[in-house]
């Protein structure tokens, strides 16, 4: 697992990136009302807007860790965005990605220099 | 000052309290090159009597509607409003009160607006409404930004029917989004016209009744837009029609966007008025303006709250819907309170007098020597042509206490290039009209085309 | 206390109302219209949808209305202290005028030889406007302040259009503590938006803005007073670099009222300003509209003004220029702005007079000072070094140790019978609670309203967090779940929701 300074975090399994938003971030944003996923096929920039979550009373944006394009989204979140706080690393996940460059993973923070990343923020 | 409650005493032991020598101790951070040391060139504090007499003189100089025989519509429109509307936006509680943000302190003015959102909802035959727009040319530009957003197209076709400021409001609020504006020539009846200009459209937008008075079917306006991946937009002036003509939502509009100051508003010059705005569900996080929802306290018990805010400017800042912040508040209540004196079996009544006032004054007009009636299917406005000026004749008979109508090249100045839209009179007539009223604008008219 | 129920559902003077929905009928009326004859020239489009309008009689709309109006908190019910918001008394006077038939009675596209005396409202209220802020050229037809905002932005763009800037004029700075209304305008006028830091005494950083600055701005957004309640004391130098930078600048003027008399905004520099009438010029608010939002201009601008505008003809009547001019603003909105809120500023206007508008700002001024100076000890004020303007600033980090937070103040303040400050605005405070008692409260109000205030942060010192997070107990609702309001939303009333 990997994470962003945004938030976000990235799982690479089988070619396929699993991004979604970390723990802290759900803890951050309160209830989760609405999630705004991108068509299947979109190409995305690192750092480029990708997804929208928001609660009652307060909206973000959701950013790729990497480049790629967009392969497969999480309908369940439609239906259920509660799950974002239910399992915000797991089922609350947000959209699969196939990478430009699977290596680009490398550069992000691992689950420690998160943590510690975290932790600066007070 | 009768405003002021601090007493001198009260303002010196304030001051002493705060620490500060005098009040300009307060305002020491204005440069002082730019404090101001005496008072500005205007009049001094005056009483009551003396701003009302102030105030009375202004307005005896002008000629109120309702001293004249009135037939004036095209965007504004006079009805009569029960005495008990009045009254009750009158309560301090409405008239004073701030927007809904503390919902615990707020139910009475969120519980008027959801009622208000299912009535204006039901009045469209639409499936949401939100809590108003400052007034209906805001609100329809508002919808031509909303069906490019929703679409992700650029291109707009506007009707020749749409009323001349609604355009112009509309082309105001799109400019600066680079959206491509098609607008059609001025047509009496010829809402259909905007189905030639489909292609790569983000929405048509028509008017139904639209400025010249025209009643059209949207039906199959919609059915081609649609098939284009196109939305449409219905506009409308004149609520009052909906007790009569078949509302946009059920011929397939998916936003509709127009003026309520015809329920529970007086004329007041143009404003304050209020917007309607509704459309079908699935747009509703593209949509502009306030919204008031329902949901329960912490007891379980039924309340309402403004919902969906993340839409809003004080949160979504610049990626907002709209930079609206208010909506047309007690506007809105005026129009749910009349509504609600109404309910269906009086809407449909008043709606049907407006059409029957208005077919009797298209009769009487149309039996003037020279009076061409241009509009073919109406609710309570048409189009007239006569052989004179419509400006110079309306000042005419003004001056016999008869305001004949609007000036279709008043509206629309660039149509003054044509001689005969020059000769265009917009006339209204709704259940404030009298049979006396008619017979004198034909007397009038007459005597003012021999 | 809540959990006390009676049969009836009312409780003592509180009567419970149901939804219209649920009380009326479409075959009950209220109004008594004659008869029509049915006919109808509509050739097949009369109305075949349903209309379930429910209707109710004169007796029970009065009662449900009522009704409704006993759940609302208004500033004739008590001090409304919300701050930016400006909740001061509203005369009745105003309201009187406002209706003389001379003003409510007037169809907006008469001949204007029928409405000489609406123009020289118009007329007149601009003429105060442009005395009280030094400037040029006023433009009425905007409907609210964020309106305003809209069309001085369009001027900012029609001016860079006229000096064939506007492709490479597209950055908009704003501080970070600007009204939302601002990022949002700045957008709608197709410009990008950039934030400017603030300082730790809650101004504009000036070398921040200063080091933004270049040939790609198109302007800066300032609310002065600033939404921190202070007065920006580097405005001219703002107004002068910004204008060296070839840009112009917009002054969020939605706190005119603490300076009127004191200074004028065309002294400083603006170039564009909009007006809350609702604001300083107390014309109500209605639960949330209509407002009114004019704009001034400085000389500059002014050529770009939106239509439609007051001429002279000439026979020297007053007359209006209707026409949109190409490369200016255009049109606003349909007819000639908010003539119902001219007529009810004017009134007041006239009411004060130059002496009454500028004790107006300093009794505002003296009154949130005082309110500063009584609570600064219990609760922390982050700009506090300093006197404020009309609002003061504070917020909950010496609550916060007991895990109470601002929401939970203001809705303790609800119990004790007072509708709460402005909370978490502006954004760069955080847990922000700004309040503004204005000039129409007494110092007996003030210090009762300071009283409680003070009262509450004794009570959240002790070990009372529960009751807190409980509050609050006295209302006809307790807290209302906003989550659930968003997840689903439920925004009309439905057949299928009729009770069986």
């Amino acid at each position: 697992m990997r994470y962003t300074e945004d938030h976000e975090w990235a799982r690479l399994e089988g070619g396929v990136v699993t991004i979604g938003i970390s723990a802290y971030a759900v803890e951050q944003l309160g209830d989760v009302v609405y999630v705004e996923l991108p068509e299947i096929g979109k190409k995305v920039t690192a750092h480029g807007e990708m997804a929208l979550v928001e609660s009652a009373k307060a909206a973000s944006d959701v950013f790729a860790p990497i480049a790629g394009e967009i392969v497969e989204v999480n309908a369940a979140l439609a239906a259920d965005p509660e799950l974002v706080n239910k399992s915000p690393e797991a089922d609350g996940w947000f959209v699969k990605l196939k990478p430009a460059d699977p290596a680009a993973l490398d550069a992000l923070m691992d689950k420690a220099a998160y943590d510690a990343f975290v932790q600066g923020l007070g | 000052m009768r405003y002021l409650p601090l007493t001198n005493d009260d303002r010196a032991e304030m001051l002493k309290r705060i620490g500060a020598k005098s009040i300009d101790d307060l305002f020491i951070d204005i440069p002082k090159s730019a404090r101001l040391t005496e008072l500005v060139d205007l009049p001094l504090a005056q009483g009551e009597l003396q701003v009302e007499r102030h105030m009375r003189a202004l307005a005896e100089k002008n000629a109120p509607a309702g001293r004249n025989a009135s037939f004036l519509g095209a965007g504004a429109y006079r009805h009569h409003v029960p005495a008990s509307v009045d009254h009750l936006i009158q309560r301090s509680e409405f008239l004073t009160a701030y927007t809904p943000y503390q919902p615990e302190f707020a139910q009475g003015g969120l519980q008027a607006l959801f009622e208000f959102q299912t009535q204006v909802a039901m009045l469209l035959d639409m499936e949401v409404a939100n809590a108003s727009m400052y007034d209906g040319s805001t609100a329809l530009a508002e919808a031509a930004l909303m069906a490019a957003r929703v679409t992700k197209r650029k291109k707009l076709v506007f009707s020749g029917g749409l009323h001349p400021h609604y355009l112009e409001t509309a082309r105001t609020f799109c400019e600066p989004h680079g959206l491509e504006l098609v607008v059609l020539p001025a047509a009496i009846d010829g809402e259909a016209e905007v189905t030639k200009h489909l292609d790569d459209a983000a929405a048509v937008i028509v008017q139904s009744p639209n400025v010249f008075g025209a009643v059209t079917d949207l039906k199959p306006i919609a059915d081609s837009a649609h098939a284009k991946g196109a939305l449409l937009i219905a506009a409308f002036t004149e609520a009052v029609s909906f007790g009569l003509i078949e509302p946009p939502g059920a011929m397939g509009a998916d936003i509709v966007a127009g003026e309520g100051q015809s329920f529970g508003n007086a004329l007041t010059y143009g404003g304050p008025y209020v917007g309607f705005f509704a459309c079908r569900e699935k747009f509703v996080r593209q949509m502009p303006g306030r919204l008031a929802g329902e949901t329960v306290d912490a007891d379980g018990k039924r309340g309402f709250v403004l919902t969906l805010s993340t839409r809003e400017q004080h949160i979504r800042r610049e990626k907002a819907t709209s930079n609206i912040c208010t909506n047309s508040g007690l506007c809105a209540l005026a129009v749910t309170i009349h509504l609600t004196l109404l309910g269906a079996a009086g809407l449909k009544q008043l709606a049907q007098l407006n059409h029957e006032t208005a077919c009797k004054l298209a009769d009487a007009l149309g039996a003037v020597k020279g009076v061409e009636i241009l509009t073919r299917r109406f609710f309570n406005e048409f189009a007239i042509r006569t052989p004179r000026n419509a400006a110079d004749l309306v000042e005419t008979l003004a001056g016999q206490g008869v305001l004949a109508g609007v000036p279709y090249a008043r509206l629309a100045p660039a149509a003054k290039m044509d001689a005969k839209a020059e000769n265009i009179l917009l006339v209204c007539a709704t259940e404030t009209n009298t049979d006396e009223d008619i017979a004198r604008y034909a007397r009038t008219l007459k005597a003012a085309l021999s | 206390m809540n959990t006390e129920t009676t049969t009836s559902g009312s409780r003592g003077l509180l009567q419970a109302e149901p939804l219209l929905f649920d009380a009326g009928s479409p075959a009950r009326t209220g109004v008594d219209l004659p008869k029509p004859k049915g006919e109808s020239r509509l050739g097949g489009l009369e109305r075949k949808a349903p209309l379930n309008l429910p209707g109710l009689s004169e007796p029970e709309t009065l009662r449900h209305y009522v009704r409704l109006s006993q759940k609302n908190y208004a500033i004739d019910l008590g001090l409304f202290p919300l701050g930016s918001c400006t909740m001061k008394h509203n005369p009745r006077l105003n309201e009187r005028m406002a209706r003389l038939e001379g003003f409510a009675d007037l169809h907006p596209l008469q001949p204007t030889s029928t409405t000489q005396g609406a123009l020289e409202v118009i007329r007149q209220v601009g003429h105060w406007l442009l005395t009280l802020t030094g400037m040029h050229t006023a433009a009425l037809t905007p409907k609210a302040g964020a309106h305003g905002e809209f069309c001085g932005m369009l001027a900012i763009r029609a001016a860079l259009a006229a000096r064939g800037e506007l492709d490479q004029r597209k950055r908009v700075l704003t501080p970070t503590s600007a009204h939302g209304t601002n990022p949002a305008t700045a957008a709608a006028a197709g410009f990008h938006v950039e934030e400017v830091a603030g300082t730790s005494r809650g101004r504009v950083d000036l070398s921040d803005f200063r080091s933004k600055l270049g040939a790609d701005v198109a302007g800066v957004m300032i609310t002065n007073p600033n939404t921190c309640g202070l007065f920006e004391p580097d405005i001219k130098a703002i107004a002068d670099l910004i204008h060296e930078a070839g840009g112009y600048f917009y002054c969020d003027g939605a706190n005119f009222n603490a300076i009127l008399g004191k200074t004028r905004p065309g002294d400083l520099g603006v170039d564009a300003m909009h007006i809350n009438l609702h604001k300083t010029f107390s014309t109500p608010h209605g639960g949330g509209g209509p407002g009114a939002g004019p704009v001034v201009f400085s000389e500059a601008l002014a050529p770009f003004a939106p239509a439609p505008f007051l001429a002279i003809d000439r026979d020297g009547a007053l007359a209006l220029q209707e026409e949109t001019e190409a490369g200016t603003v255009g049109r606003l909105c349909a007819f000639h702005g908010q003539m119902g809120m001219f007529v009810r500023a004017l009134a007041y206007m006239l009411s004060h007079g130059s002496d009454g508008l500028r004790q107006v700002a300093e009794d505002a001024v003296l009154n949130a000072n005082y309110l500063l100076a009584r609570l600064r000890e219990h609760y922390h004020a982050p700009f506090g070094d300093g006197p404020c303007m009309h609002e003061a600033l504070l917020d909950d980090s010496t609550l916060k140790a007991r895990g109470i937070e601002t929401i939970d103040v203001a809705k303790m303040l609800l119990d004790e019978g007072y509708h709460p400050m402005t909370t978490y605005f502006p954004l760069v405070v955080h847990g922000a609670m700004l309040i503004e008692p204005t000039e129409t409260e007494s110092r007996a109000e003030v210090d009762r309203f300071a009283d409680t205030l003070i009262a509450i942060a004794e009570r959240a010192k002790g070990n009372d967090t529960a009751a807190f997070k409980a509050a609050p107990q006295l209302t006809p609702v307790r807290r209302l779940d906003e989550t659930r309001a968003a997840r689903n939303p439920r925004l009309r009333w439905r057949e299928a929701q009729r009770p069986e």
